[in-house]
């Protein structure tokens, strides 16, 4: 077993089983990573840590195979490993286990696991029984409890992650690269996933491991490594490091720093939601926003938080419950009355929901104004334009002409151009779903502000967001959802970054 | 007593639930074309004469044929429209064939017509993989294209049954032990895709492809290749109903299998075959077939308007889609219910 120590004299012996030099990826204009280097050692688990946006998923589908790097070289055992697509990395040995599980819902749990090597008896046939008997075998390995022969559809996040994680480990694969595999699971689930990383790594598979709970990435690495911005920061033994260094040079710069000074003045209550329910999504939802506060709804992936803020707005019905604002009732499913109403919201997924990416600049800026800006029934283009205009300056949207179209825009670019839609309405309550995602550390802040200053002028700002900092540095109020249901309403003062995790991976507690 | 319940109690429900599922909906066919078929005979005896029940399976053989080409493009998330028009050019193909070599093997026609469809299908499927355009669209423009080249090539001419080998036209009046020839040929279709789409890797990874696309991607399954030959599936087997229909009507213009293509498509919903993608089975495709078939032979009988006829047809897939929406709300949300794992 030549596992890797830190004494300094076999890491000159042992040679890199995989390692990366130099990657660099863009994605049009934005660099998601830079020059980027990377080495995995057989029998050793290495983590990959960094901000939400520091590259570490792009470097994850360099490795899949899934994105084909701009520069840098790739070399497994030394010799350079061309990566076009997925099946190349799969034939290499690399299995990933993605942060978001890709099923497939007609087909049984056996199949899923199996897929595209299937054992096969005779006449080429696919064997199922013995497909089904190794899928039940892995499962037992892994001490879970699921059905190989029921379809993937209607499994909960957790188990779709489990069923990920034993296709991996189906694979026998030389590197294991895991993306936040641990985010849905609970305690017991995390340590059984870790038992069998580590029993992989004694068996000589280079595991890569990438979390946002460092307290897992020292209880299971040996190394790990740091990524700001896109850019490589450091790689260092766990055990010469503290958790304390990896977050400062995770962040680069004070937290504080990124999040506007807010000295909170919270009106009257603007959004009441009370016992809010569709069934299958979220059930018995309450809570109230008032004016001026920013509340941040945090939660796991899947855990009805964007479905929470689609059935307020009225995109998706709602089985019982109701919204209140401002002491009117909403109708369920009506858009039109909340926008009436003064509801605005700034969908998580803006190149599906938000935008229309073929339309100019400023016809996307005035969509949801038009009625306000016609003069006799018709739109005239001069009021268009200067109503666009003075959205696009005030936000600082870096734009070539206001006639081109949306798609050419940058990412952060684009979610500014989201937020001049809504905010041209001047909504009294605004609804914003993971507001920065996948946009760059400058835009973020210009978004910040902008929040923080809407609040100041007494909107009700409810946002969605995965990213802790985020929600820790922006709001007021903390509401945690799991599952479907509200499970925690923190006070600025009493969140934290453990109380917020803890209450949205807690498991239920009896059966 | 035993305090504790066996492990895989619960999930193991799902299972049979999910597969019950697909069972109701392929017996509720079965059932409705029985139930069609005894109310016709109540009305009719004549009805289930042996001439009637050839010329039905005779009629559903040709598009349960075509069904199944059309099954295993859907089932990979895509259509094709193109179907009827490669029909017709088979068709016509066949004749022209066969009149200027009466001698040549029945075989070897076949084969031709085959062969024809595959390269029409093999365009279809080019064009798709390398526009990456919609099927629907792309179909929908051979669809006039390859109706165009059969225009083309047919002009005003006929070929009329008397012009073709004795031999050839015995295969399409033929029977074995009552049962029409050229219906073998379907069940032999039928059968053969629906085991391979069943235990074959390639099979399930066209359900892998349809049940979510970058999942399979993912999973390094070669989407574009698969697709690819899906639609050399859908266009041989269309080039081999040609065949079929030329050996049945013996006459053949530029109009063959004109319109035909919403029937093949209505007849793979009406079977179960989700329009998404990812479920259904050919065999369930080619009952819808029979029972499309069925209901337009037996609608005259039973004393109903031509009128009504396209109306039946349109009520049939309207309420297929609502069973499948109602069994599959359903399956989802016993899964979910039945997800609480100890």
């Amino acid at each position: 077993m030549k596992r890797f120590t830190n004494d300094g004299v076999e890491s000159q012996v042992v040679a890199p089983l995989l390692a990366l030099d130099g990657i660099s990826k863009s994605f049009g204009a934005v660099a998601a990573l830079r020059d980027v280097r990377l080495e995995l050692f057989g029998g050793e688990a290495h983590a990959l840590v960094g901000e939400n946006g520091a590259g570490k998923s792009t470097l994850v589908k360099i490795l899949a195979g899934v994105h084909v790097p701009d520069a840098g070289t790739i070399t497994l055992d030394g010799a350079p490993l061309p990566l076009s697509g997925p099946a190349d990395a799969r034939a290499a040995g690399i299995a990933v286990i993605y942060q978001e599980p890709t099923l497939f819902p007609d087909l049984t749990v056996a199949e899923n696991i199996f897929m595209g090597r299937q054992p096969r008896r005779s006449l080429r046939r696919v064997d199922t029984a013995r497909m089904r008997a190794g899928a039940a075998e892995l499962f037992a390995r892994l001490g879970v409890r699921l059905d190989p022969d029921r379809p993937a559809r209607g499994l909960s996040i957790a188990d779709q992650q489990l069923v990920e994680i034993v296709k991996a480990i189906s694979l026998d694969a030389r590197v294991l690269v895991m993306d936040e595999p641990t985010a849905a699971l609970s305690g017991v689930e995390v340590e059984r996933l870790f038992s069998v990383a580590r029993s992989l790594r004694d068996a000589g598979t280079a595991v890569l491991f990438i979390s946002h709970r460092l307290d897992e990435v020292f209880t299971l690495c040996e190394r790990v490594t740091v990524l700001r911005d896109g850019r490589w920061v450091c790689t260092d033994p766990a055990d010469a490091v503290s958790v304390d260094d990896v977050v400062r040079r995770m962040v680069g710069r004070e937290v504080s720093a990124m999040f506007p000074e807010r000295d909170p003045v919270a009106g009257p209550p603007r959004l009441r939601v009370r016992g809010l329910t569709r069934h299958g999504s979220f059930a018995d939802v309450s809570f109230t926003v008032h004016s001026g506060e920013i509340v941040a709804l945090a939660g796991l992936v899947g855990a009805g938080r964007s479905e929470v803020s689609r059935a307020i707005f009225g995109v998706d019905r709602y089985d019982a419950g109701e919204v209140v604002v401002d002491g009117a009732r909403l109708p369920p499913g009506d858009t039109a009355a909340a926008i009436r109403a003064g509801l605005a919201l700034v969908p998580e997924d803006r190149r599906q929901q938000g935008l229309v990416m073929e339309l100019s600049v400023e016809r996307n800026a005035t969509l949801p104004r038009r009625w306000a800006l016609t003069r006799a029934g018709l739109l005239f283009g001069g009021t268009e334009r200067r109503a666009a205009a003075d959205w696009v300056r005030r936000l600082r949207v870096k734009a070539g002409r206001l006639i081109d179209p949306v798609s050419t825009l940058s990412g952060g670019n684009q979610q500014k151009v989201v937020l001049a839609k809504w905010l041209a309405t001047t909504p009294r309550v605004l609804i914003v779903d993971e507001p920065t995602r996948g946009i760059d550390v400058g835009t973020k802040a210009d978004v910040h502000r902008l929040l923080a200053r809407l609040a100041a002028d007494g909107v009700a700002v409810l946002m969605v967001s995965s990213e802790l900092p985020e929600v820790l540095g922006m709001a007021d109020r903390v509401l945690v959802m799991r599952e479907g249901r509200l499970v925690a309403d923190l006070p600025r003062a009493d969140a934290d970054e453990e109380t917020v995790m803890l209450a949205a991976t807690r498991q239920a507690v009896g059966a | 007593m035993i305090v504790e319940a066996p492990p895989a109690e619960a999930p193991t429900s799902g299972a049979r639930l999910a597969r019950r599922a697909f069972v109701v909906r392929e017996l509720g066919n079965a059932l409705a074309l029985v139930l069609l078929v005894a109310v016709t005979v109540a009305v009719n005896p004549r009805f289930l004469s042996a001439q009637n029940v050839k010329d039905l399976l005779l009629g559903a053989t040709i598009l349960a044929t075509l069904a199944v080409g059309q099954a295993v493009v859907v089932i990979t998330r895509n259509v094709d429209l193109s179907v009827g028009s490669i029909l017709g050019l088979s068709a016509f193909a066949t004749g022209s064939v066969l009149v200027a070599s009466p001698g040549l093997p029945i075989p070897l026609v076949l084969l031709l017509g085959v062969a024809l469809g595959a390269g029409l299908g093999a365009v279809n499927g080019g064009l798709i993989r390398g526009a990456q355009v919609p099927a629907l669209v792309i179909t929908l423009g051979t669809l006039y294209v390859f109706r165009g080249l059969d225009y083309l090539w047919a002009g005003s001419r006929q070929i009329n049954a008397a012009d073709l080998p004795a031999g050839f036209l015995r295969m399409g009046t033929g029977t074995v032990v009552g049962v029409p020839v050229l219906a073998l040929f379907a069940v032999v279709v039928v059968v053969a895709v629906g085991y391979y789409l069943r235990n074959y890797r390639g099979g399930r990874e066209l359900y892998a492809i349809g049940s979510e696309p970058a999942a399979a991607r993912l999973s390094g399954i070669p989407t574009g290749r698969r697709v690819f030959a899906a639609f050399v599936a859908s266009g041989a087997l269309a080039g081999l109903a040609g065949v079929l229909h030329a050996a049945r009507f013996g006459t053949l213009d530029a109009n063959a299998g004109l319109n035909m293509e919403l029937n093949v498509v209505a007849a793979v919903v009406v079977g179960g075959v989700a329009i998404f993608g990812g479920s259904g089975s050919v065999y369930g495709a080619a009952l819808g077939a029979v029972l499309l078939t069925t209901i337009r032979a037996a609608l005259p009988v039973l004393g109903i308007s031509p009128f009504w006829q396209d109306a039946t047809t349109g009520a049939l897939i309207l309420a297929a889609i609502g069973l499948d929406r109602v069994l599959s709300a359903r399956v989802a949300r016993r899964l979910r219910e039945g997800k609480a794992r100890g």
